[in-house]
């Protein structure tokens, strides 16, 4: 039986020419009522051409995205994009463009595609399970047109003749029929079964990823030196959470940041550092034990059912406020956000009470400061060769009192009066490690205690891995099989001449097939010689 | 080390010089094969192709083949081809020296990819030829070689340098090595779209200009090995893609996030399925199948350079 194809599969045969649709010949044709347009469409759609623009559009669909930032991957980035195209950027963002992956316009594409996969796979599943269970088509009358058609003469009766070809052909795996004095033999039922399986697998992913993708979450939390982080919701600094999600779903475990090591080498010719390791060891508590661990690039730490990521490091000045009576009213590390590969980073800290009133400085943080010719800080490595912070103090309302959720990683400085650095007359403070500096007018001071690290961990619970792994294994094996496991006729024809008889051997292809003539001539050799050996 | 990485620049050097006389004098063929009647060396073809049919038949194509050889144009392809063999041992010998001087697979960087990549499509290209002749593509590889080669080492050079944690995984090995595969297999796949659409113009309304046509298999033959060999890169760069995804979950905690790469890499994955649906197609076969396969590929040069150096993304290893 033949594979089910659709109508415009380019062996099928052509479709009767339809009278030229012209005014007076479009009165002759019937009405479609509901069931007949649904019927015409979903056979548009399964079409293979429509399947093949689908494609096409697909790919030209999914352009956009990698040429404006996503916010699902650089949410900073799309940020960036509307400061510095504010006239762009609304229209692009009404398109969708900055969602591109679940756009109306991108999802529109890939799920009429996958009705179309869906449609043909279908009818041709229920096809080919018939087909697996039927024989092999009966001989064709005339063998001479068909692929490598050789004629042989052996000197034995038709019978025994048949009988070796058989043998032959089942050794080759041949699902071998006789019709009068022929052979039928058809093999390769796996080329369907693997292009089924493959684009099965396709819709295996679609629906992994639709169904269980929802029960996931990530998160993303940076852990400082010695402290512990906690897999509750509140912990999270930032939480992305699967449409089915809710908090049950956490595990409960605990994960402290002992240590962090990063490696770094330096490129003698640029001096930039090359980043060779980077190590956080951490002690996880979950049940009631507690254990050792390492997390690090390419080696995710598995912890309940999640996975805990190093994404980044950095430093975290442990930064002590005192007020003018030296009675410290902050104190804790601040980590400071890297802003190049030496690691010079920015921070904020805010101290909303103590003070007379609220301070808040920003602060630069070089871990191997240098003075530039200008009298400028520069870092010029990433490790703490010599740590140098230097602070710019505000004073004013932070604006941490209104309930509205502040960045803690920026400051508003609008509404604030500039004590040091800048423009407010006073040199900005600069301390290294145990240093302190008095505030100006009597305020309080402030000591840079200690440097300890910190790490941002991303912890992922993805419960679509294992199906979409499988899946995609099943693509690939189907695609293997269906390409080049070939699919492919036989057929032995004897005929009784003289006192022997008179084979002939041919072949057809259904779909890429370039070895057929030589494995029929191979047949006929084959045949022959074992003709020669039983005789 | 200082040493190896030097010796290895003067083997890309070397193979260089030698891919350029041997891309002069694969062009001279085809100068040569257009002066030629074309008549006799069609007549080669069919009875290559008729002899490949019945096997009683095979000793007569190689009598042909040497019948063939009295005439100039295959005297400066034997040259030509000897010449690409000989660039390709100086090529790989630059690539394994890289390899060595760094103490690691020689595919870290864009230099080192772009050096692998086209010592792997030649490396497939002269393999290629123990099944079939190719060797009227052999200055479309050379050439393309070259080029490439220049580019790389002019621009895109950068000295060894330890690799970054990132990219300290077994998956390295794998998935770039496929992706060298996939590209080297889609790189000569396009190449003979490239003649077929030309064969195809040139038998539809007679091409001036480009008589050599002649003496290359007819258009359906070469849609045929383009294919095949397209189907192969195909199932590379299907799983480039699956290892790739497997190693972003290690090292950036998903398998999927669509970053610039990952997205160019969906896309050439969408286009050679367009282009494989095509084949199966009424009305889509030959021309307009060819020009997939050529857009394919364009998507896969595109993905190499513009998305490695003007887009951003996660997969910044140009080390530019």
């Amino acid at each position: 039986m033949e594979p089910l194809r659709p109508s415009d599969f380019h062996d099928s045969p052509e479709p009767a020419k339809d009278v030229p649709a012209s005014r007076s010949s479009a009165i002759a044709q019937p009405k479609l009522d509901a069931t007949g347009w649904v019927r015409f469409v979903f056979r548009q759609l399964t079409s293979m051409r429509t399947a093949l623009v689908l494609l096409l559009l697909l790919a030209v669909a999914a352009i956009p995205g990698s040429l404006v930032p996503q916010r699902s991957a650089d949410p900073n980035g799309v940020v960036q994009f509307e400061r510095d195209n504010p006239d762009l950027f609304p229209v692009l963002d009404a398109l969708q463009v900055f969602d591109t992956y679940t756009s109306v316009w991108f999802s529109a594409i890939y799920l009429l595609l996958f009705v179309s996969l869906i449609g043909c796979i279908i009818p041709r599943t229920q096809h080919h399970a018939k087909a697996l269970r039927a024989r092999p088509p009966a001989t064709p009358a005339r063998l001479d047109r068909l692929v490598g058609h050789t004629e042989r003469r052996a000197s034995v009766d038709i019978e025994t003749a048949l009988a070796e070809a058989r043998t032959l052909l089942r050794a080759q795996r041949f699902r071998v029929e006789r019709y009068g004095d022929s052979l039928s033999a058809e093999r390769g039922y796996l080329r369907e079964t693997g292009n089924l399986v493959f684009h099965m697998a396709l819709v295996g992913i679609l629906a992994t990823i639709g169904l269980a993708g929802g029960f996931g979450y990530n998160g993303q939390r940076v852990i400082v030196q010695g402290q512990t982080f906690t897999n509750q919701l509140t912990s999270y600094d930032s939480f992305s959470p699967g449409r089915f999600f809710d908090e049950t779903r956490l595990d409960p475990f605990s994960l402290r940041l002992d240590e962090f090591e990063a490696v770094y080498d330096i490129d003698t010719t640029t001096g930039r550092p090359i980043p060779l390791d980077f190590t956080a060891s951490v002690t996880v508590a979950e049940n009631g034990e507690s254990r050792a661990e390492t997390v690090r690039v390419n080696e995710p730490l598995p912890v309940g059912r999640t996975n805990a990521y190093l994404l980044g490091n950095g430093f975290a000045p442990w930064i002590t406020v005192f007020d003018a009576d030296g009675t410290a009213v902050f104190s804790q590390p601040v980590p400071f956000l890297p802003q190049d590969a030496n690691l010079t980073s920015l921070g904020v800290v805010k101290v909303p009470d103590g003070l007379d009133e609220q301070l808040g400085m920003i602060g630069f943080f070089y871990p191997s400061a240098v003075a530039l010719e200008s009298g400028a800080l520069s870092s010029i490595f990433p490790e703490p060769d010599n740590p140098v912070l230097t602070l710019n103090a505000f004073e004013g309302d932070l604006g941490l009192d209104e309930g509205v959720p502040r960045n803690a990683y920026s400051l508003n400085t609008d509404d604030l009066d500039q004590i040091t650095g800048g423009d407010s007359g006073v040199d900005s403070i600069v301390l290294q490690i145990g240093e302190s500096a008095e505030l100006p007018g009597g305020r309080g001071s402030v000591e840079f205690t200690s440097l300890p690290r910190f790490v941002s961990l991303d912890v992922h619970h993805d419960p679509t891995q294992a199906g979409v792994l499988i899946s995609s294994l099943l693509v690939l094996a189907g695609l293997l099989t269906s390409l080049f496991v070939p699919r492919r006729r036989l057929w032995v024809v004897a005929t009784a001449d003289g006192d022997g008889v008179r084979l002939q051997y041919a072949g057809l292809a259904r779909g890429d097939d370039p070895g057929l003539e030589r494995a029929v001539g191979e047949l006929a050799d084959r045949h022959i010689e074992a003709l020669a050996r039983a005789k | 080390m200082e040493n190896l990485v030097s010796l290895s620049l003067v083997a890309v050097y070397s193979a260089m010089g030698v891919y350029t006389v041997s891309f002069i004098l694969f062009t001279l063929d085809l100068a040569k094969r257009s002066a030629e009647r074309p008549v006799p060396a069609v007549a080669v073809q069919t009875s290559t192709v008729a002899a490949g049919g019945s096997t009683t038949a095979v000793l007569v194509a190689p009598e042909v083949t040497e019948a063939d050889t009295s005439n100039g144009a295959t005297r400066y392809q034997r040259a030509a081809f000897a010449l690409a063999v000989l660039g390709f041992v100086l090529h790989l010998g630059a690539t394994i020296l890289r390899g060595i001087a760094a103490e690691r697979v020689p595919w870290a960087n864009m230099f080192e990819f772009g050096l692998t990549a086209t010592a792997m499509g030649m490396g497939v290209f002269l393999l290629v030829q123990f099944w079939k002749d190719v060797r009227y593509l052999g200055a479309y590889i050379t050439g393309f070689t070259l080029l490439s080669l220049g580019i790389v080492t002019v621009n895109f050079y950068v000295d060894v340098v330890p690799l970054p944690p990132a990219l300290q995984s077994a998956w390295l090995v794998i998935h770039v090595l496929v992706a060298t595969l996939a590209t080297a297999f889609f790189a000569i796949g396009a190449g003979l779209s490239i003649m077929q659409l030309l064969r195809s113009q040139r038998e539809v309304r007679k091409l001036h200009g480009l008589r050599f046509l002649d003496t290359l298999p007819g258009a359906a033959t070469l849609e045929s090995l383009a294919y095949r060999l397209n189907v192969v890169g195909f199932v590379f760069w299907t799983f480039t893609l699956i290892a790739g995804a497997i190693w972003a979950e290690r090292a950036w905690g998903r398998y999927w996030g669509w970053d610039t790469k990952e997205v160019w890499t969906f896309i050439i994955w969408t286009l050679f399925a367009g282009y494989i649906h095509a084949r199966a197609t009424r009305g889509w076969r030959g021309d307009r199948s060819a020009w997939l396969a050529i857009i394919g590929f364009s998507a896969v040069i595109f993905n190499y350079t513009i998305v490695n150096i003007a887009f951003t993304g996660l997969h910044s290893y140009s080390g530019l």
